[in-house]
């Protein structure tokens, strides 16, 4: 276990570092999450009504998806696992006396962490200082804001159990850019990153909260705004748990399998 | 131009020789742009219209940078790869031959996965075009073709800053985003939508209102002349662009032995 934690310590220090890369990541944030707020005003204001969620929902809904890009963005995964893949450099890793699955892991959760950790605290203060319906909503009760927490917790999780799971397809796949770009393409609809899920038609919002994609940020970020309370957070954080723990079991699966099929060339 | 389409033919045959991996990326750009369709076509659904503008005309302006776009990722993708080439050492190479070296970076690299959003955003202008209900004339094709051609010139201009910056950081840096992605992104609508900040910015820093916004006023009828020559006037963001890519070069030190 320890060597897990240490790795992940590694990996955390190493993303503090690159304070430039924050400060740029910082001002995208910033800049993005004004721009979404600017759109939902110009409707909001032209038909209040026929917005599905609370404005002051809406707004939370997008500040905190901005900070907390690093949590739940699948197209935040890393290039050289992949390649390690591809290329069999993988062979290293395999020399050690550690399991694949729980080291790569450790450094999703540690890169997404620390990228989190350099970004979120800026995007939530200065948005908390924006006017009314358009900022951070403060007014939050204390078992939400646990519920928030562990369900914003469980995001973390699936999300790198997915890209886990898309590491081990690459050993049964020759070029990885393929997944690469299709999966987060995906994702991004039903996920509720384009458009929160409320927006869309009942239909498709139904097939799209109970994917698997459905139970990443979706769920916290909607008990932040309030627009899913009650016995609604039971379910679903339930939901939440259970396909992480599906992922987790297909891409462990996938993996320990793949190596033991895989032949590496070379000496 | 020869060598260009030889280049061309190389990198289109280097991506067909894993068929699979290439159709799926292919269907991943698709799929993003599609998603932002549909993102375009809920709003439409939820409120009817938008503004002042219709379905047709909204998709009109979003058609316009969108294919813009992609034409630029397809061919000036080179420049996306750009800190590669710098910390690898493999732009002292291309100092050395005898040919351009915007020419060469172009070569690099380039996104045949594009190549099908082209056609899809080709074919989004078309339906906007019919829908809105504008009356075509002579002088406003040739208005719309200048706001796809001058808008991919400025996606180019902003390649060439972020490769420019590459000579400076040696790592890409993510704000350059806003100009691309995020400019890519938030044209869903026309500019105005966003206020009146956001349209002064994208027509006095970043002018990607002068390819969408304004000339499409001109279109629907519903602005000044002038508005159609904005694409044309646009094109002067190509000169800082160019300048900043001088000063890069003058920066350069090789990294390389």
């Amino acid at each position: 276990m320890r060597q897990y934690t240490s790795f992940f310590r590694i990996h955390f220090l190493a993303g503090l570092q690159y304070r430039a890369a924050a400060f740029a990541g910082f001002f995208t944030q910033l800049f993005w999450g004004l721009m979404e707020v600017l759109l939902f005003r110009a409707f909001y204001r032209y038909a209040p009504e026929r917005l599905p969620m609370d404005m002051q929902a809406l707004s939370s809904y997008i500040w905190i998806q901005q900070g907390t890009l690093s949590i739940w963005n699948l197209f935040g995964w890393e290039r050289e696992l992949f390649q390690a893949v591809q290329t069999g450099s993988v062979a290293y890793e395999l020399t050690r006396p550690t399991d694949l699955y729980a080291m790569w892991s450790a450094r999703g959760l540690a890169g997404r962490l620390s990228k989190t950790m350099t970004r979120i605290i800026p995007v939530l203060v200065v948005s908390s200082l924006l006017p009314a319906p358009y900022g951070l909503r403060l007014t939050i009760s204390f078992p939400v804001f646990l519920a928030f927490l562990f369900s914003m917790a469980l995001t973390l999780w699936l999300c790198v159990a997915m890209c886990m799971l898309c590491y081990s397809l690459t050993f049964y796949m020759t070029d990885y850019r393929g997944i690469f770009t299709f999966v987060p393409a995906v994702a991004e609809l039903l996920s509720g990153d384009l458009l929160p899920l409320p927006f869309f038609p009942p239909v498709l919002r139904k097939i799209a909260e109970l994917s698997p994609f459905g139970s990443l940020q979706n769920v916290p970020l909607r008990i932040f705004g309030g627009d899913i309370g009650g016995v609604g957070i039971l379910r679903a954080v339930g939901l939440q748990v259970f396909w992480c723990l599906c992922v987790t079991a297909l891409g462990y699966a996938l993996m320990n399998r793949g190596l033991r099929r895989a032949v590496i060339a070379g000496g | 131009m020869r060598l260009y389409w030889k280049f061309f033919s190389i990198h289109l045959k280097s991506e067909m020789a894993y068929p699979a991996s290439f159709f799926l990326s292919c269907a991943g750009r698709l799929l993003l742009t599609i998603n932002a369709l549909a993102g375009i076509g809920l709003m439409i659904w939820r409120f009817g219209a938008i503004g002042d503008y219709t379905a047709g005309e909204v998709l009109l302006g979003f058609g316009v940078v969108m294919t813009a776009f992609n034409i630029a990722e397809c061919f000036a993708r080179g420049f996306d790869v750009f800190s590669k080439i710098v910390r690898e050492g493999t732009f002292d190479r291309l100092v050395v031959r005898p040919r351009g070296l915007v020419f060469q970076v172009i070569c690099q690299d380039m996104r045949m996965a594009s190549l099908p959003n082209i056609v899809l955003g080709s074919l989004v202008i078309l339906y906007g075009a019919r829908a809105s209900g504008i009356a075509w004339t002579v002088p406003k094709a040739l208005v719309l073709l200048s706001m796809v051609a001058c808008g991919s010139l400025l996606f180019f201009g902003v390649f060439l800053v972020y490769a420019a910056l590459c000579f400076f950081t040696m790592e890409g840096l993510e704000f350059i985003n806003i100009f691309t992605d995020g400019i890519r992104t938030f044209s869903q609508f026309p500019f105005d939508i966003y206020g009146k900040g956001v349209l002064f910015f994208t027509t006095a820093v970043m002018p990607m209102a002068m390819v969408q916004y304004w000339p499409l006023q001109y279109l629907m009828g519903k602005g000044r002349a002038i508005y159609g020559m904005f694409p044309v006037l646009s094109l002067w963001f190509l000169i800082p662009c160019w300048l900043a890519w001088r000063l890069g070069i003058r920066h350069y030190a090789s990294a390389g032995s």
